[in-house]
């Protein structure tokens, strides 16, 4: 099997998997980075978001091999849960199960990134992509625009 | 009604068990972890105030407390997004007497010690409440009892708050400092419990006890649990039901990088490899052959056949009073209308999944279940163990990314633990999203028709016909609303069978129920040019003044509270002339919800701007999770009536993923305003009851904004006739 080199969460690991591997599955089965979840396997549902190069990516549709750039996963976020979005989801008591929410947290830390004053309109177009069976994306809502503040 | 109560304390119930036992001699607590790495989901995720204890008491099954005074609840019930691992703990922690963040929740694994750990049907709160209270406030008395021995004092002129005992003097003594003593002592055989304007705890908002695990991506869920040595495990099913497994090949499959074992279980074949990836790429290479043994059904039929019973009455009526025949013959007005819903798969964000490890000795079981009491007779069955050998199946319960249902059958279990055992390793039986939505405990497809006599402005006859795959409403159902205020009234059911997998569906029977009779209503409302909402609380009226029959199963009181409340916020009188608004009230799960959906029409196509949501569940526990679970029942409920689009054809379905699967999005989503009616009474539950009313909040609110009515769900379906 080929070796990778990845930079994840500032550190490189090297891994041994096969060049067709999603990058998710090497992050939770190979590196036990559970944070990243699996959802659909088709970058339909955003459970499995990341940031390759500061930009949100679907990891579940990206082969080790393509990756070349830094990765941050909702491990990597911040080094003490500090980061400001993490304030808001504790301020909004935003999950249910909880399930989606590291890829909902991981899109829209993206989109701060980029637009530190996104209006409703640019939030739904950088969340359209993340699901939440469970309903709290007016929370969601409410969270990034209390982080954005 | 919950008051400043005496209560009596029955020994026998197996929470106290440990307790008793403990009380012969030492009760130092092994706490068994069940061989867990350290971060498995077992583990409390919060950092605690107090210091790490040394020592640990067991004073119940539901608590120890430590040397520091630290304190740990158990949450016994299954966390499935309801929010039970924090309000639970809550009502312990309140009759306990101690300072919510002196407290770390524990998951309890499933155990004897604990009466119903099962999460369903909105019960978990309502169930527990007495135990959880005595729980803590049996504790709480033991604790005051053994400061009070230790001063010399009474313990009726000692006080108790924050962990803290004082005494008629002024002397202090912490719950760490009296523990070890108290948990020897005697249960107490009476407790006074507390009077709901005591309370600070519930009623107050606290923050998931597993934000922090949430937010930092920690091992909480089932698909995140790793053991020594486990392999991953993806299974093969049969395409389509009606068909069985015939022959296979798996010799591309076992050539596949990763993949260790390719077998024949049962019905199906499972691929066991060191990684998810190669054993769904092992899946792939699998060839199969399989053949028709059942019928190959498809939705066409279905509708067919739900209509023509829909149609019918039935040998056994479930409710009769009066006489509808003559009821409709001197009605001066009848009414009648068809509604029908697809199949819905519970499409939960975490696909199913499950952890076994089955030896000589046992199985031990990890993963998300609502039911693992139920799930652990089955895995002991399908393992051939005898009734007698129970306790070879331990089950450990993962915090779940969402059930809705369908993570109360355990069928998910008995595979992981058929293939652990066949495969002699320990495994993680992953579902992808597509086995997820094949292999599915499908919602039923069902179908009313509801008939209406009016005389006089009064309903004088109401007929409800229902026609349900695999099911029939139960209870006290077919005693809802309007029985009671209708003199002639009756209720059919018609259990028609499919070999579809089916099951409960988050509010089932009441998910599409509800839909069905509140636009109903509403549709008739507007016929006879009455006012939607004056026409039902007419309906309370004639159900309180004159009450028809047997017992109905709701309160008119609470009924009408709740209508009221949600008229008055959402400026109905005001309003409903100038904008789309859609009314609709329900009763399930033991609490009531009225709900006004406003919409506007942009593009051809309808905006859910907002709906307006009033909800009695007698006291509520913790407000900001309340107000979550009523949001997100209204969302989820606006997202199925809209988009929730399940066809089968030859007895399989395309709608397997995401992309053609459609749950509602977050720019679809409507904002929700929750206010809760003011109660001294127990509390109910919340996880199911906002549901039901928002399929026909969302279509009388479209019915109001273009004139048009939709009786089928998903309403997307038919969307062209918005433009007509």
């Amino acid at each position: 099997m080929p070796e990778y080199t990845l930079n994840i969460n500032g550190q490189s690991k090297k891994v041994n998997v096969d060049a067709d591997t999603p990058l998710l599955w090497v992050l939770r089965d190979t590196l036990e980075l559970v944070g990243t979840k699996f959802g659909c396997g088709i970058a339909q549902c955003g459970a499995c978001t990341v940031h390759i190069d500061g930009q949100a990516m679907r990891s579940c549709s990206i082969p080790i091999s393509s990756v070349k750039d830094d990765v941050t996963t909702i491990e990597g976020l911040s080094p003490d849960a500090s980061h400001v979005l993490q304030e808001a989801w504790r301020e909004h008591d935003v999950p249910q199960c909880g399930y989606c929410q590291s890829g909902q947290i991981m899109s829209a830390a993206a989109l701060l990134a980029s637009n530190s004053n996104p209006s409703d309109e640019d939030i739904d177009d950088a969340m359209r992509g993340n699901i939440c069976r469970c309903g709290t994306y007016n929370r969601i809502k409410k969270a990034i625009k209390t982080a954005a503040k | 009604m919950t008051k400043n109560s005496t209560m009596q304390i029955d020994k026998s119930r197996r929470s106290f068990m440990k307790v008793s036992l403990a009380t012969g001699g030492g009760m130092l607590l092994g706490f068994n972890l069940l061989g867990c790495k350290p971060d498995s989901p077992m583990r409390a995720q919060v950092i605690p105030a107090l210091p790490t204890p040394t020592q640990w008491f067991d004073i119940n099954a539901y608590l120890k407390i430590g040397d520091t005074g630290l304190v740990t609840i158990m949450s016994a019930n299954p966390e499935i997004g309801q929010n039970v691992k924090t309000s639970m703990p809550m009502i312990v922690a309140e009759e306990l007497d101690v300072d919510w963040k002196d407290v770390v929740v524990e998951q309890a694994p499933l155990s004897q010690d604990f009466d119903r750990q099962v999460a369903g049907g909105s019960q978990s709160i309502r169930y527990s409440w007495p135990q959880l209270r005595e729980a803590g406030a049996t504790a709480r008395q033991m604790l005051l009892e053994t400061a009070a021995e230790r001063w010399g004092v009474e313990a009726a002129d000692c006080q108790v708050s924050n962990g803290v005992i004082t005494s008629p003097t002024g002397e202090k003594l912490g719950f760490g400092e009296v523990a070890s003593e108290a948990a020897k002592r005697e249960i107490p055989t009476e407790v006074k419990l507390k009077d709901v304007a005591d309370f600070n705890i519930i009623g107050k908002s606290k923050t998931n006890v597993d934000m922090e695990g949430i937010i930092t991506g920690k091992p909480l869920f089932g698909i995140d649990y790793k053991a020594e040595g486990m392999k991953y495990a993806v299974a093969l099913r049969p395409p389509a039901f009606g068909q069985e497994l015939d022959s296979f090949d798996g010799t591309k499959a076992e050539a596949v990088n990763g993949v260790e074992q390719v077998f024949q279980f049962g019905n199906k074949i499972a691929v066991v490899a060191n990684s998810t990836w190669a054993a769904m790429k092992g899946k792939k290479a699998l060839e199969a052959n399989w053949k028709t043994t059942g019928t190959l059904e498809n939705s066409e039929l279905h509708s067919a056949a739900l209509k023509e019973y829909a149609n019918k009455l039935s040998a056994e009526p479930r409710r009769v009073d009066g006489d509808i025949d003559k009821g409709f013959e001197e009605a001066d007005f009848v009414f009648e209308k068809y509604y029908e819903a697809p199949f819905l798969p519970h499409a939960c964000m975490e696909p199913m999944n499950f952890f076994a490890d089955v030896t000589e000795e046992g199985a031990f079981l990890s993963g998300p279940i609502q039911t693992p009491a139920w799930t652990q007779d089955r895995v002991r069955n399908v393992l051939g163990y005898s009734e007698e050998e129970m306790d070879k199946v331990r089950i450990d319960m993962s915090r779940m990314g969402g059930g809705f249902g369908r993570r109360l059958y355990g069928d998910f279990s008995e595979e992981a633990a058929l293939i652990s055992q066949q495969a002699k390793v320990p495994i993680q039986l992953v579902f992808s999203r597509e086995d997820d939505m094949l292999a599915g405990t499908y919602r039923p497809a069902s179908a009313y028709r509801i008939k209406a006599g009016m005389k006089d402005g009064k309903m004088i006859a109401y007929h409800l016909t229902e026609a349900f795959y695999n099911g029939s409403m139960f209870g006290a159902m077919p005693s809802n609303f309007p029985a009671g205020g209708v003199p002639n009234y009756r209720v059919d059911c018609h259990e028609l069978k499919t070999n579809f997998t089916t099951g409960a569906w988050r509010a089932p029977y009441a998910n599409f129920l509800a839909f069905a009779e509140q636009s109903f209503f509403d549709e008739l409302a507007g016929e006879l040019k009455i006012d939607p909402i004056d026409f039902r609380l007419q309906i309370f009226a004639e159900a309180k003044e004159n009450p028809v029959g047997e017992e109905h199963n709701y309160d008119i009181d609470k009924f009408i509270g709740v209508i009221k409340l949600a008229k008055e916020k959402s400026g109905w009188a005001a309003n409903k002339d100038k904008k789309n608004l859609g009314f609709s009230a329900y009763y399930s799960h033991n609490t009531y919800v009225a709900e006004v959906a406003e919409l506007s029409i942009q593009n051809d196509f309808p905006v859910i701007e907002k709906v307006v949501c009033a909800v009695d569940c007698g006291i509520v526990v913790n407000p900001l999770a309340a107000i979550n679970q009523v949001e997100g029942g209204v969302v989820d409920g606006i997202g199925h009536a809209m988009f929730g689009d399940f066809e089968f054809n030859e007895g399989h379905t395309k709608n397997i993923n995401y992309n053609n699967y459609r749950l509602i999005r977050m720019d679809e989503a409507p904002a929700v305003d929750v206010y809760f009616v003011e109660s001294n009474n127990d509390p109910t539950g919340l996880g199911e009851p906002s549901l039901p009313p928002a399929g026909g909040a969302l279509a009388n609110a479209l019915a109001a904004a273009t004139g048009k009515r939709h009786y089928r769900q998903p309403f997307i379906k038919f969307m062209e006739e918005l433009k007509g």
